[in-house]
């Protein structure tokens, strides 16, 4: 089954629950079986919290809205990420080491542990940032 | 997120219940730590919490490390399956006290 949904939130903390029950509800139509849903519900969690966290860094109740974009074709499935934030610096990008145990520093691991690829693409003119994490499912 | 909180002796038990992200680490935090802070041991039951995320995990390794300079301990009880499975992923599970 091919799907493409997409839908905007705006940029804050208390979105990030209406991200989950949105990428819930398009993992359900696409039937996957639940751990896998819950794991790209984190993958897809994390890259949003990412945008309030990093890209909005020190701007308080912004009016601005980001996009998600959840695509399946032919078992691929790409997650796209929209924003007007702050221009991401892909190579500044890196979790910690596992080891060092600090608080922080995990989202963009669990990430790269839960898909196969994850690209800041500079395709979107109407967008600042456009993040897109794929797996093949 | 919603919470509840018993005694007993020297033990504090904190019931958290719901989704724990960024947008509730504060909250828990501010629930947590104080009891740390007064070295107590604290138990934080996690049996009826759905879903956490990186913040989440980030308030148990602070409540965990908050707790060695205090020389107390927090046990971390009855995890989820799904909280369980991102702890591991943060390969956590020989670090934090798991019960």
């Amino acid at each position: 089954m091919d799907l493409s949904e997409s839908k905007d939130f705006l940029v804050h903390t208390a979105s990030l629950k209406e991200v989950r029950v949105f990428s819930r509800e398009v993992f359900d139509k696409l039937k996957l079986n639940n751990d896998l849903k819950e794991e790209l519900v984190l993958a897809i969690a994390e890259a949003a919290q990412n945008i309030v966290k990093h890209a909005y860094k020190g701007v308080e109740n912004t009016t601005d809205h980001m996009q998600i974009k959840i695509s399946l074709k032919e078992n691929n499935l790409e997650i796209g990420f929209f924003d007007k934030g702050k221009p991401v610096v892909a190579e500044n990008i890196q979790h910690r080491k596992l080891d060092d145990i600090k608080p922080g520093g995990l989202g963009t691991f669990f990430i790269k542990q839960i898909m196969d690829d994850a690209v800041f693409k500079k395709d979107e003119q109407q967008w600042v940032n456009h993040l897109v994490l794929s797996k093949k499912i | 997120m919603s919470y509840k909180i018993t005694e007993e002796g020297n033990i504090s038990t904190v019931f958290l219940n719901g989704e724990i992200d960024m947008d509730v680490t504060e909250k828990a935090k501010e629930v947590i730590l104080p009891i740390v802070e007064s070295g107590k041991e604290v138990h934080l039951n996690l049996k009826d919490v759905s879903y956490m995320d990186s913040s989440g995990i980030s308030v148990l390794i602070e409540s965990h490390q908050k707790a060695l300079e205090n020389n107390t301990k927090v046990v971390v009880k009855e995890v989820s399956k799904s909280v369980l499975k991102v702890i591991m992923m943060a390969k956590l599970e020989q670090i934090l006290n798991l019960e």
